[in-house]
């Protein structure tokens, strides 16, 4: 697990070192403070009323009963919140429609899905606003419910949203309403032409079941609504600013009016973005006068917060004897869930990402179903993408006998490549994570043994970029305090602090990152998109810079000469005459006019997209289908390695999560559109147990438009699994899988039926 | 979650006195890792807790003179497994017991407490009947026995009566050349309930199997013998074939439903699995082979 950077001479002195993390003691000692560990005066505690029913008419709302139990202090409903327009709001990373946001957080003619909330209730302990919720009365008219994509997306399926417009490229037979929030058309070349020119052609679908991003800690916030009409939150959230915004837009606020402090975060992937009880704790305590906290359990989570879509995926692609790709045609169905939401955008963009294809078209439907809205989910949309169209790159490889690595060699995404969706890439590595891939000891190990087989799988994320804002004090004893407004989910206060330090010449440990709410620092978006330690960490290096500038100015004024005639090289500035490292001169900036505070607010570009090739063994149960994964390497470009420790540790932990969508996760829906396994028992993540080691390894292609050539690294470990595994499972039992998750039912099947065909 | 009260008696008397007292609305329980969960959720509802932990003969494990032994109803599974003459004599009960639940879970769960909760999956209930147990149950009227077997009804349900409580198990002593086995399948290595689970007992003599017992759970609305296949087996070879065929038999004894944690033909599927591999196990143990279940390439 060695980088580039420990195995030669690297010229920086904190890059690609391991310190030990800021909020590391913290952590492991339990004092850091987390959502739900928010204790104020009078702390009254929020629980929500859900639908039991998965699409029904709101009759009417009765809540006489629940607001006269002793204990109970307010109860909500929509009628406590004024409804909107349909109008966007942006959030950063994607925008979101404040009317459907509204009704998310509290339905108000309909409930879409199980789960979807309903009213809620604050009381002097969560005893008794469970209690309460009991004694809500709502009259529900039930309505026929629908979870499969290719079933809402019929002339006569259940209308979610009466006055739903389909978005995006025309639908030339859509006439009446729809669940079709957006379609998508991108092409590219001819692919009629293109597939005339193909000597192999293959054609597959394929289907994933919706799935969550499963964080350990659940949804909770606390609010305090102050007489005086400021509104102070703690939140699990993502993004602090991103929680404001939509707090503000929805309780109809200036933004100054809301001060929201990101508490430590116990995981998010894209799930903790959209706000669901931040302006519910908010209205209780409006109408309470009391400081609420909301904590949602563990089947809130699964049933009312966004997982991602489910889908319908068919793929073809066209090659040449020689292995040279012809041509492709992607139709791809997301799932929205209750809400439109957007994930098929980077699913078309992903789906032929990693190859160069002359000829193209893909097409895309966002659908409006009966289940929670979907989320970002860690690559959002890539990861069906991948296992779709790397499942057909294996029978292509396959069918024209061609190495799989090789085959995508020849194919592979390099600089200038023009994908369907437009953009040609800059710098990427894929080409380099390929044939790192194949020259690793793992892909030409012996695998020995029955069932058992060896797969590799591709995938890509475009990352993200955006706005982030940092201030640097600089302290006397040559420490630099770093105010930031990123949530560390990752080790990011590290990551962005050795940027820092890097830059003054200072060390890590030099530097003191604290995460910090909306009234203490500049916009920054949230910690989403692989951008933290690209983008935060971004604008810690211009504040540096600033820092330099203004200290540099200083010692010319303490040396009596021009502030040209002094440089700065790794913490030590100098003159012709003089020299005093970063420390000293700190230690004199009292006497030389006070306080130095560098700034940067960025809106950073030059995004760095990132590509995966991960090799997998498996063995399979013949007689009950289960998989078992016993070796596991990833490979990865993570651009330029800030702390490999942290990077390693995002590569495993996607790769888990690949690994749990690829074989057991999936919500289990009955005939009326009910989740039937809402618990971490029976929803199936992988253990600890259930894994192998990962063992990552980091090519470095850097980023040439970034400052220390980072690109982001968290998301595309997820994308590869999936197919990977798939074409491990082929190789070791001869059956291709078409559908997530491959689960031991779905493969014995897959081995019964095949049996019974020979 | 309402208030609710808690009683500790020191003997069975006593906390079948206060079961009776609180008139239907008392529940015995001793970890608490069922009990305190469904109150949690709401799944369950109890005014009084009675808890059975403090009776010291509940929580006991000894061998009578007869070679049997008996396990007190509220003895947590950590000190059963941990019970090294019992945990050697019975490793297929002890199969079940060593995946009820982590570490933690261990440490509370009891036998009684996976039985009374009667769910069709529970861990420890095939093995239990495999061993032909047996239950001590007292209650207001005095007490009585009942086989494991015929203790369950349906998912939730049992024969115990109003203030009714299960004091203890007895396990007969095991014959010569015998052995037992529990196996469950689960999509995950761990943290999971059983699709299906199979406890056998096997006694072969001169590789002629002479008794052979197997019980099956999550394939029927109870724990379920199938009793056609182990009657198929006595007097045949103890082979892989034969325990094979036996699992083809046993696949008629399951009635399962389809849910969240597999569809019903999977489940018959798995059966025949099961109980081929769980019967190979206990034959490889009573020919004086340690299997670790959890961790058999074989298995």
């Amino acid at each position: 697990m060695a980088t580039a950077n420990e195995t030669k001479t690297s010229s920086y002195r904190v890059i690609g070192t391991r310190p030990i993390r800021h909020d590391g003691v913290d952590k492991v000692t339990g004092r850091a403070v987390y959502g739900n560990d928010v204790q104020l005066p009078g702390l009254l505690y929020g629980r929500v009323l859900r639908s039991p029913h998965a699409h029904a008419r709101i009759r009417s709302i009765d809540t006489t009963k629940a607001e006269k139990l002793p204990g109970v202090f307010a109860v909500i409903s929509s009628a406590d919140i004024d409804p909107h327009e349909s109008k966007m709001a942006e959030l950063g990373e994607g925008s979101v429609n404040l009317q459907y946001l509204c009704e998310n957080v509290l339905a108000r003619k309909k409930v879409l899905y199980k789960g979807h909330a309903v009213a809620a209730v604050a009381a002097v302990n969560a005893h008794v606003a469970e209690e309460a919720l009991k004694l809500i009365e709502v009259d529900y008219d039930p309505l026929h419910a629908v979870t499969w994509v290719l079933d809402a997306m019929k002339d006569d399926a259940p209308i979610l949203i009466d006055d739903l417009k389909t978005e995006g490229a025309p639908l030339p037979h859509s006439k009446g309403p729809t669940n079709i929030a957006q379609h998508i058309v991108f092409s590219k070349g001819d692919i009629e032409k293109g597939f005339a020119e193909a000597d192999v052609i293959i054609e597959r679908e394929f289907k994933s079941a919706t799935v969550h991003q499963g964080y350990i800690e659940p949804h909770v916030a606390t609010a305090l609504w102050s007489p005086d009409g400021h509104l102070s939150i703690w939140a699990s959230t993502q993004g602090s600013f991103t929680c404001r915004q939509q707090t503000a837009e929805l309780l109809a606020l200036p933004v100054s009016k809301v001060t929201v402090t990101p508490c430590e975060i116990g995981g998010g992937f894209g799930g903790k973005i959209r706000v669901y009880i931040e302006p519910i704790a908010a209205l209780l305590s409006k109408k309470s006068g009391r400081p609420v906290k909301v904590l949602m359990n563990r089947a809130d989570v699964f049933e009312s917060t966004g997982p991602t879509p489910g889908s319908f995926i068919r793929v073809k692609l066209g090659a040449k004897r020689d292995g040279r790709l012809v041509a492709g045609d992607a139709w791809m169905a997301y799932d929205a869930g209750a809400y439109p939401a957007g994930i098929i955008g980077p699913g078309c963009v992903c789906v032929f990402s990693c190859y160069d294809l002359p000829n193209a078209r893909v097409e895309g439907f966002d659908v409006v179903l009966n289940k929670p809205q979907t989320a970002a989910y860690r690559a959002p949309g890539s990861t069906n993408a991948a296992f779709a169209c790397e499942t057909v790159i294996e029978e292509l490889a396959e069918k024209l006998g061609i190495d799989p690595i090789e085959f995508r060699l020849k194919n592979a995404a390099k600089e200038g490549t023009r994908r369907p969706d437009g953009p040609a890439y800059p710098v990427i590595g894929l080409v380099e994570t390929l044939k790192t891939a194949k020259a690793h000891p793992h892909y030409s190990a012996t695998l020995e043994g029955p069932n058992r087989g060896r797969g590799v799988g591709c995938g890509f994320w475009m990352n993200a970029g955006l706005k982030s804002s940092v201030t640097a004090h600089v302290n006397g004893d040559g420490t630099v305090t770093l105010v930031e407004g990123s949530t560390d989910i990752g080790g990011t206060r590290t990551s962005i602090a050795m940027q820092l330090a890097e830059t003054l010449g200072i060390t890590a440990e030099e530097v003191v990152p604290r995460v910090v709410d909306t009234d203490s620092v500049g916009y920054t978006d949230v910690t989403g998109g692989s951008r933290t330690t690209f983008a935060t960490g971004w604008a810690a290096h211009d504040a540096a810079i600033d820092i330099v500038k203004q200290m540099s100015a200083r010692a010319a004024e303490f040396w009596k000469c021009s502030p040209d005639e002094v440089t700065f090289d790794r913490g030590l500035f100098s003159s012709k005459s003089h020299a005093l490292t970063f420390k000293e001169l700190a230690g004199k900036i009292q006497e030389t006019g006070g306080t130095i505070t560098g700034r940067a607010s960025v809106e950073a570009k030059g995004v760095g997209a990132t590509f995966g090739t991960h090799i997998v063994d498996v063995e399979v149960d013949p007689e009950t289908g289960k998989v078992k994964i016993l070796r596991y390497t990833a490979v990865q470009d993570c651009g330029r390695v800030i702390h490999p420790s942290y990077a390693e540790g995002q590569i495993q932990g996607g790769v888990v999560q690949g690994i749990g969508w690829a074989l057991n996760e999936e919500y289990v829906y009955d005939a009326d559109g009910r989740m039937r396994n809402a618990s971490m028992l029976d929803y199936r993540m992988p253990t600890a147990v259930d894994v192998p080691t990962i063992e990552p390894v980091m090519v470095e292609v850097p980023n040439p438009r970034h400052p220390y050539g980072v690109r982001g690294v968290g998301e595309v470990p997820i994308c590869p699994p999936p197919a990977a595994i798939g074409a491990a499972i082929y190789n070791a039992i001869g059956i291709r899988m078409y559908e997530l998750p491959m689960s031991p039912p779905k493969v014995c099947q897959a081995i019964i039926n095949e049996a019974s065909a020979k | 979650m309402k208030e609710i009260a808690y009683a500790a008696p020191r003997t069975v008397a006593d906390a079948v006195a206060a079961l009776k007292q609180a008139n239907g609305n008392g529940k015995a329980f001793a970890g608490g890792t069922d009990i305190l969960v469904q109150l949690r959720e709401g799944t369950r509802n109890a005014d009084v807790l009675v808890d059975l932990k403090k009776i010291p003969e509940m929580t006991e494990i000894r061998q009578l003179p007869s070679g049997d032994w008996q396990i007190g109803a509220a003895t947590p599974c950590h000190r059963i497994e941990s019970t090294v003459p019992f945990a050697e004599g019975y490793p297929g009960i002890i199969d079940g017991v060593h995946i009820i639940g982590g570490w933690q879970i261990k440490g509370r769960a009891s036998l009684g407490g996976n039985l009374c909760t009667s769910s069709p999956a529970a861990d420890s209930i095939p093995a239990l009947i495999a061993h032909h147990a047996v239950v001590k149950i007292v209650g207001p009227d005095g007490s009585r026995e009942v086989p494991v077997s015929e203790f369950c009804t349906g998912p939730g349900k049992n024969v115990l009566k109003p203030a009714e409580l299960v004091a203890s198990f007895v396990i007969p002593a095991m014959l010569p050349n015998s052995s037992g086995c529990y196996l469950r399948f689960i999509p995950r290595s761990e943290m999971d309930i059983a699709v299906v689970g199979c406890g056998t007992t096997l006694t072969v003599e001169k590789d002629t199997i002479k008794q052979a017992r197997i019980a099956l759970g999550a394939v029927a609305p109870k724990p379920v013998l199938a009793e056609e296949a182990a009657a198929w087996l006595i007097g045949k070879p103890a082979t892989i074939e034969s325990f094979e065929k036996a699992g083809e038999i046993a696949r008629k004894a399951a009635t399962p439903i389809s849910d969240m944690r597999g569809p019903a033909e999977y489940r018959t599927h798995l059966v025949g699995v099961l109980v081929k591999r769980s019967l190979m196990t206990s034959l490889r143990r009573l020919r004086g082979e340690r299997v670790d279940v959890l961790h058999d390439k074989l298995v």
